[in-house]
């Protein structure tokens, strides 16, 4: 591989240097909408034909439209849903074809933070059984080393021993965020997929948990697949971002590049749509008319066409591939 | 806009309380706010999550349970004291008179009847509709926040569809009637900036097609530079500032402001190694400070801070602030490298 230099290249991890860490490859995850038979009248295309690499180390940003396949995008990769198609390999080894022990060694190495961390802890438990439970499941340490191993990774996530034995409506949001990411971290895994991890907190609760994030980042080289709506904490904490569309990956690119030179244009809309926090400041914002499309019958050819501003008579019947325009910048539009 | 009627009062919280009996004694989570909504203003509260933002904002519709919650202070709707109204007057002005978009979208729409029942059902109650053009007008409003296929999703249960789109419904239902005072507490977090952008210009439009007021609640300082007219700045249960969009934005008063303007992350510029941080941790109701809430975190907090509360003090046009040193503040950040924003808007 030929590997380019680039000027403004703000960070070292491209996938030139060709540390790939996880490889998704034509992922498709469709959910079937059962008649009153109980029979499969049709499916709810909710990730359909994604492909996209992890670099180790790096902090991967996905963003696009509600219910464009996000969250069903991380989901599958854990397989906490089962895909309906296509590889995702880790480590030499596709993971949607593991089973049993195999699996579960897997999944110690792949780690998701929830949206709501709320709802993803057990009221009735105290913190520090809650954290014990995790390493229990994958059988690490005894119990006064699993003890020993919650009280260090409560320090880590800024917490003090105390802590160990409250319950989880003893902590605010910011707090209950951090428990969740003590939770994936401490069975020491190599990536952590984010799915809307800041989102519920207010801007300074959210500056401490994305520098917490970074910090751990850097100690213990984790590579991250952030799921975020909030353009501005994808821009601060991406190394490379990919635009997903109806199901579709429809940009890629590493993070300066995509701001200052958005070239599909769903992204051009979508980056132009971000509200400034700055009142003196009116943007020209790019309005996207028509309707969503519904993601159980989507359009023909290219995804976008029937929004597009740019539709071509092409868009409505060729799918466009996803191709590199500049170096590590790849788009899927005929325009290109 | 208007000129005549912007003036026009339309909501007035005055020196609100909210107590809560819990387990473990009294709480006072919402301690003497007063704030002031205009027809066709609209009005936004930001503040650390736990602040009291939703409860201020349930006092309003006094949804909270009676039974356990105290009030004292005045909300007055069009002069009329809501904390005064009977049971069936208060459901005159809910829905009516005012709406409210909820934070949590699931917990407020009904998980037996389908959206279109639940639009349908509130459009009845509260406008001379008869059912058909109930029928069409739920499908309308459910169009007009952007909801693909709305012919179709009416007919659906809310656990159907995703995140986003029960968040358009509930804005569809709260917006359907066409409120004097609109309450949207976080509407758009679980939203796109496309999608969301689509729905504050709708809010937008019903604005200035009715001059309904707004009270935004939102942690987007984005979302707040873009459709509010007013801020309230709210910590631990009290206004801390308050102040027009563009002078909260260009110089904050109050330390808490600046540093949670200082706190969000750019999407123009050089990108930060290390966001802003704001010290320390919100105290619990349990453990107030009794000077300034703000003191325990505050790099500017002196004895008198630690040991008497400042009040909500009026400074020059339309500011309130509440803090014992802000004019020193002022004079020390010289007007000049406070928030980003501000040297931003000069360089570009
Ligand atoms: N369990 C399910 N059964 C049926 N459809 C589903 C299910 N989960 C998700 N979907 C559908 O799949 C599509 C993608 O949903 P997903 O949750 O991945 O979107 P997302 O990009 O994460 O959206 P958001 O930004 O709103 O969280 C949506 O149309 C959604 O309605
Ligand atoms: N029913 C209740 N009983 C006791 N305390 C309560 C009750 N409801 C709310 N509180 C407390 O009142 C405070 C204010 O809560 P509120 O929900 O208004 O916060 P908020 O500003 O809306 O926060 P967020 O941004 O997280 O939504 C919190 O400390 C909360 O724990
Ligand atoms: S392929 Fe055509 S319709 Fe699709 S984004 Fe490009 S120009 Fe628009
Ligand atoms: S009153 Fe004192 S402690 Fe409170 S914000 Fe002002 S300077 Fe800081
Ligand atoms: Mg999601
Ligand atoms: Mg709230």
């Amino acid at each position: 591989m030929v590997v380019e230099m680039s000027l403004k290249q703000s960070t070292p991890k491209t996938e030139a240097s060709n540390d790939v860490i996880l490889e998704v490859k034509n992922l498709k995850k469709y959910f079937p909408i059962t008649g009153s038979l109980n029979n499969t009248v049709s499916q709810v295309k909710a990730v359909n034909d994604v492909s996209f690499s992890l670099i180790k180390g790096e902090t991967y940003g996905l963003v696009g439209e509600s219910g464009c396949g996000k969250s069903t995008t991380g989901r599958t990769i854990l397989r906490l849903l089962e895909p309906t198609e296509g590889e995702v390999i880790y480590d030499g080894q596709n993971i949607n074809k593991l089973k049993g022990n195999d699996l579960r060694n897997i999944r110690r190495e792949l780690q998701m933070v929830f949206q709501d961390p709320y709802s993803s802890l057990n009221p009735r438990k105290r913190i520090g059984t809650i954290l014990e439970e995790t390493l229990k499941i994958h059988k690490i340490g005894n119990k006064k080393e699993r003890t020993e191993q919650v009280m260090n990774i409560l320090n880590k996530v800024g917490f003090q021993r105390e802590h160990y034995y409250r319950f989880p409506h003893e902590f605010s949001g910011g707090q209950r965020q951090r428990i969740g990411l003590a939770r994936a971290l401490i069975i020491n895994p190599s990536i952590i997929i984010c799915d809307e991890p800041v989102s519920a907190l207010d801007v300074s609760i959210q500056s401490q948990v994305l520098n917490l994030l970074e910090d751990v980042q850097q100690e213990f080289n984790l590579t991250y697949l952030f799921i975020s709506h909030d353009l501005g904490v994808v821009r601060h904490i991406s190394d490379r971002i990919g635009v997903m569309y109806l199901g579709k990956l429809v940009e890629e690119s590493p993070t300066d590049e995509l701001y200052s030179n958005p070239l599909h244009p769903y992204t051009k809309a979508l980056l132009s749509a971000i509200p400034v926090p700055n009142p003196f400041v009116k943007r020209e914002k790019i309005k996207l008319i028509g309707e969503i499309p519904s993601p159980v019958n989507p359009p023909s050819g290219c995804v976008f066409h029937t929004r597009c501003p740019f539709a071509m008579d092409v868009c409505k019947q060729e799918e466009p591939a996803l191709k590199t325009i500049v170096h590590e910048h790849k788009v899927a539009c005929h325009l290109y | 806009m208007r000129g005549d009627t912007m003036t026009e009062l339309l909501l007035e919280v005055k020196n609100l309380k909210v107590h809560f009996e819990t387990e473990n004694g009294t709480v006072t989570a919402v301690d003497d706010v007063s704030f002031s909504v205009k027809r066709g203003e609209t009005v936004g509260v930001v503040g650390e999550s736990g602040c009291g933002k939703s409860v201020t904002a349930e006092s309003i519709l006094r949804l909270l349970n009676e039974k356990h919650t105290n009030y004292e202070g005045n909300i007055l709707f069009e002069e009329k004291d809501i904390l005064k109204l009977s049971y069936s007057e208060l459901q005159k002005v809910r829905g009516n008179d005012i709406s409210m978009i909820f934070q949590d979208p699931m917990s407020s729409l009904n998980p037996v009847y389908t959206v279109g029942n639940q639009i349908v059902e509130a459009l009845l109650l509260h406008q001379n509709l008869t059912k058909k053009e109930a029928e069409s007008k739920a499908v309308e409003m459910l169009k007009l926040t952007g909801i693909p296929l709305p012919e179709k999703r009416v007919n659906e249960y809310p656990h159907e569809l995703s995140g986003g789109m029960r968040q358009r419904v509930m804005i569809a239902m709260a917006l359907s009637c066409k409120p004097k005072l609109l309450i949207a507490d976080e509407p758009t977090t679980a939203l796109d900036v496309t999608t969301q952008s689509q729905i504050l210009d709708l809010i937008n439009e019903l604005k200035d097609e009715f001059n309904m007021g707004t009270i935004m609640i939102t942690h987007d300082l984005g979302v707040v530079a873009e459709v509010c007219t007013k801020v309230v700045v709210m910590y631990l249960g009290q206004v801390i500032e308050e102040a027009s969009v563009e002078s909260i934005f260009s110089s904050p008063l109050h330390p808490y402001t600046q540093g949670l303007l200082k706190s969000i992350p750019q999407i123009e510029g050089p990108r930060d190694e290390k966001l802003y941080v704001i010290e320390g941790k919100v105290p619990t109701l349990t453990q107030i400070p009794k000077g300034c809430r703000f003191a325990p975190r505050c790099e500017f907090a002196t004895e008198i801070c630690r040991d008497k509360m400042p009040q909500l003090e009026s400074y020059e046009n339309d500011l309130k602030v509440r803090c014992w040193h802000f004019k020193d503040i002022q004079e020390k950040r010289g007007g000049m490298n406070g928030s980003r924003n501000e040297s931003q808007t000069v360089n570009s």
